[in-house]
């Protein structure tokens, strides 16, 4: 009789590794580099293969990071409170409250504010100037004009008047730091609503208390690691690479996935797969010297004094043995 | 924005380049192209100077120099073009010439950036306003030469035509008429090329139709019991004896009796039995007196086309017994693999060295075989899967049999309209014996395609009703059938089999050499070498990439772990670090040998710890 349950089991000795990573670069060929957006998401996010290097390299800045804020019950079943919070957490900065105008003739620059919006955020104009005053931090003069403008006098070069404008820019007023645009979306599942945002701050959001913490998703993978542990990272490199190919149309069994998510992350930590992970980092000097940078990994096996002990299959298909995998693997004893 | 910024923006003041060159500055852009513009019109200055000018950065560019894309359109002045009738009347009499309506100024040449800047083109005479510059000689030369020819291509998708154009390339024809005296190192000739009926005006304006390079096919667009799965056709064997397709092909050997410094010189002669690399005598048979093969000789591959011996590469051999008596070698011309073919001519002459220089050529008749490659002027290619014979294949009921079937697959994705018109423009000129137009835009249009087709008594769609030659039965369905223009193309299947079991290996790794030229295995690479580890088949991985590849014994010092060495005239093995003789003999491929020594090249020792097998 058939045993179901164990059958799908792997057996000793299957090739799992070179398996998995036939099966997502097959289909990795086909992934072209049009990407197809996210319907109703104001972010573009990178999908197809650069989505997916991404996410194998495991970077740190990746080029768009997302939130998914869930809410405690009080809030998440009401649009308008919601909205509110969504408002409240969307990082507003003097560029988007204000018009910067740079004058190079007086050496100047005119800030118009908008003080009804001001208002309605609970900030006045004054204190709004004293703000800039003290970011600028004396190295201009600041006047306000009839209420409505401010003017930044000072006596510096174009290049530093430039710079001091794009950093007034870029001055933060209202929100939390790195997030934007941030848009209400629906559940279907739960029908309750949630918060999708752009960018990815969870020290900030942790202090909030209307935020069911538990349920927080990014697509940040080194964000997860760090407040949520590895499980929940490797968790997370599952879904993520599961998602871009099925957005692709591409069919991939998880379980490959789950390998390369699992040796990502086997050491307890996050490691890229590549030259300063995975590949790099093989036993076997022969294999890494294979791999990349061959007499870098020649010259320093040698400073250590380094042994190949021949237990991994590049070795010793580059010496000449059987490898120890498949019909490799097992022995004939005589007794 | 500041005001200043503003004004500088709405002023006329342009920068000025020649050639990409800054030259200065002018207060006034639009005044500036305009003036330029007049003065080229007049032809003071040179037709050959272009002008662009970029109103958002300010910018004129003046370009004289070479290397420039330009074409050529007829000069437009207040909504009338310059070129008359009276012009066109003196070109076709011969008084004026292309050159004298450039000078005229009736004729301008534009690079890209004057047609993006400072023209407005109209396509069509009808169309002209007087806001127009110029107008297009005729909206089909927006193709190349060879892209012209192409039958419908204004029915074609983009890519299909970039195809068929690179495709017409290596298509096998009437190359040029002196092929008979001509030593080309490979040529071939098609047996009885055909001009095509349906054909586009500057088919006759290439000469094309005096050196046509392709047959009219009747082609059947249908499956045929499976052999035609893809783009594999199915061609008529009848068809084929009657030499549909046939070709030759020509293939030229040279050498030449060189002059070595210190006097020697090679000889061409039959090569005695004594001399270094002495050839079986069996492929010296076809030699005359002179060394050299006869024509009309039937050659095979590994004979000798032209019997040379040349002086030995290094003097030492020849003063180690001091005895002028030289030991010449052998350095003959073979006929390479493959190479089954008859002598086509000898030719004896000088070379600019003034050296005895011998050319053989070799002739081979090259029937269509399966493996052949076929192709349409619409990018449609195809291999020869199967050689019907003209019984089994279907037919019409005045008795047609297609020489060719294509898929019907090959039609819908890629968009060939193009085909489907040839065969039915093809199909109304056999019947009506009149060329069909098929001119990019003004190509003869399908209704009177079919007209013609109604005419005959045919139906007007191009389909007939076929019956299958093997059952005899009537198909189900109507077949479409017409008549194209296919070429064969230079990729024969006899030019490129080969196969390899043992054969040569590289001096420096071992591992068998590559390509054809060279009797090369097929390499078996990383990614196929993943397939087998993923598979788990161990042996045969060590099979392939060791047994059968560079597998080599050597000796590895037991004490020291380094390679030893054996010293023939002591019968001795030993080890050249450690001075110790305790080797075990160990098999590894030749390439990592020469890894472990490149190793030892970065002053790294690699040792080698020997075990018995685990
Ligand atoms: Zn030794």
């Amino acid at each position: 009789m058939v045993n179901i349950k164990r059958s799908p089991i792997v057996d000793t000795g299957e090739a799992v590794g070179i398996v998995a990573a036939q099966s997502l670069g097959e289909p990795g060929t086909q992934m072209t580099m049009r990407t197809f957006h996210y319907a109703g998401v104001a972010e573009h996010v990178p999908l197809g293969l650069p989505r997916l290097i991404e996410i194998v390299d495991a970077r740190r800045d990746i080029s768009k990071s997302l939130m998914d804020i869930y809410l405690t019950k009080e809030y998440s079943k009401d649009k308008k409170k919601v909205e509110k919070i969504a408002k409240g957490i969307e990082q507003l900065t003097l560029g988007k409250v204000a018009k910067i105008v740079e004058d190079f003739e007086n050496k100047s620059i005119r800030i118009i504010v908008d003080v009804k919006y001001l208002e309605s955020r609970n900030l006045t104009f004054r204190e709004l100037v004293k703000k800039i005053s003290k970011f600028l931090n004396g190295s201009a003069r600041v006047r306000t004009k009839s209420g409505k403008y401010i003017l930044i006098t000072a006596k510096t070069s174009y290049v530093q008047l430039r710079k001091m404008s794009m950093k007034l820019k870029s001055l933060h007023l209202f929100g939390i730091k790195g997030l934007s645009k941030a848009t209400v979306a629906k559940d279907d599942a739960s029908k309750e609503y949630f918060i999708r945002v752009g960018g990815s701050n969870i020290s900030e959001l942790k202090k909030m208390e209307e935020i069911d913490f538990s349920r927080l998703y990014t697509n940040s993978i080194r964000d997860i690691e760090k407040h949520f542990g590895i499980e929940a990272a490797r968790s997370a490199i599952v879904k993520e690479i599961k998602q871009v190919m099925d957005l692709q149309g591409l069919a991939v069994d998880v379980r490959h996935v789950m390998l390369i998510a699992d040796a990502m992350c086997s050491r307890g930590y996050v490691e890229p797969v590549g030259r300063h992970g995975l590949s790099g980092k093989k036993e076997s000097i022969l294999a890494r010297a294979a791999f990349e940078e061959t007499i870098k990994h020649l010259v320093n096996a040698s400073i250590k004094g380094e042994e190949d002990k021949l237990n991994g299959v590049t070795e010793n298909i580059i010496i000449g043995q059987t490898i120890k995998l498949g019909t490799g693997k097992v022995k004939l004893v005589m007794r | 924005m500041s005001k200043s910024k503003q004004t500088r923006s709405q002023s006329k003041r342009v920068v000025v380049y020649l050639n990409g060159i800054y030259l200065g500055f002018h207060d006034n852009g639009d005044e500036l192209v305009k003036s330029i513009l007049e003065k080229r019109s007049i032809r003071e200055l040179t037709p050959n100077l272009n002008i662009s000018y970029n109103k958002k950065t300010g910018e004129v560019h003046l370009n004289t120099t070479g290397g420039r894309l330009r074409r050529p359109y007829i000069v437009v002045k207040n909504g009338k073009p310059l070129l008359t009738e009276e012009h066109l009347e003196k070109l076709k009499s011969g008084e004026i010439t292309w050159d004298d309506l450039v000078a005229e100024g009736v004729i301008d040449y534009l690079d890209s950036e004057e047609e993006d800047s400072l023209s407005y083109i109209a396509m069509d005479e009808s169309e002209l306003t007087s806001d127009h510059t110029h107008l297009e000689i005729n909206p089909a030369s927006i193709t190349g030469a060879i892209v012209s020819t192409i039958p419908y291509p204004d029915h074609n998708s983009s890519p299909r035509l970039t195809m068929a154009a690179s495709m017409m390339k290596q298509s096998l024809g009437l190359y040029a008429v002196n092929f008979n005296y001509r030593l080309d190192s490979r040529a071939h000739i098609l047996f009885y090329p055909q001009v095509p009926l349906v054909q586009s005006a500057s088919y006759s304006a290439l000469n094309y139709d005096k050196r046509p390079a392709g047959q009219n096919f009747v082609v059947a667009v249908m499956s045929y019991y499976g052999y035609n799965m893809s783009d594999a056709v199915v061609v008529n064997k009848n068809s084929v004896e009657r030499a549909l397709s046939r070709s030759v092909f020509y293939k030229t050997y040279e050498t030449e009796e060189r002059r070595y410094p210190g006097g020697q010189k090679d000889k061409l002669m039959v090569p005695n039995p004594n001399i270094m690399g002495y050839r079986e005598e069996e492929l010296y048979r076809n030699l005359d007196e002179d060394g050299i093969i006869m024509p009309e000789v039937e050659v095979k591959p590994r004979d000798v086309l032209i019997g040379k011996v040349s002086p030995p590469r290094f003097m030492e051999e020849v003063a180690t017994f001091g005895i002028t008596e030289e030991k010449r070698r052998e350095n003959s011309v073979t006929a390479k693999g493959g190479d089954y073919a008859t002598v086509d001519s000898v030719m004896l002459t000088e070379s600019l060295a003034g050296n005895k220089l011998v050319k053989v050529k070799l002739r081979s008749l090259k029937v269509p075989e399966v493996g052949d490659k076929f192709a349409s002027r619409h990018g449609q290619k195809g291999v020869i899967s199967y050689i019907a014979p003209q019984e089994d294949l279907p037919f019409t009921k005045s008795g047609v049999v297609p020489d060719l079937i294509i898929n019907p697959h090959a039609i819908p994705s890629r968009m060939t309209a193009g085909h489907i018109l040839e065969m039915l423009g093809g199909k109304a000129s056999a019947l009506d014996g009149e060329y069909v137009d098929s001119t990019m835009f003004s190509g003869t249009p399908e209704d009177e395609l079919r007209a013609v087709l109604k005419k005959y008594g045919f139906e007007e769609g191009g389909e007939e009703v076929l019956y299958d030659g093997i059952t005899g039965e009537k198909y189900k369905a109507t077949i479409f059938i017409g008549v194209i223009y296919y070429q064969r193309l230079h990729h024969l299947v006899s030019n490129k089999m080969h196969v390899r079991s043992r054969g040569p290996v590289q001096l420096l790794t071992h591992q068998p050499t590559e390509g054809k030229a060279r009797e090369g295995g097929l390499r078996f690479g990383e990614m196929e070498r993943d397939c087998l580890i993923g598979y788990g088949a161990s042996q045969l991985i060590k099979d392939r990439l060791l047994e059968e590849s560079d597998k080599t014994i050597v000796r590895v010092c037991a004490d020291c772990g380094s390679l030893g060495v054996y010293d023939y005239s002591k019968r001795r093995e030993y080890c050249p670090i450690c001075k110790g003789t305790r080797m075990d003999e160990i098999e590894m491929s030749y390439a990592f040998k020469l890894l472990l020594d490149e190793i030892k090249s970065l002053n790294v020792f690699p040792r080698l710890r020997t075990g018995d097998k685990r």
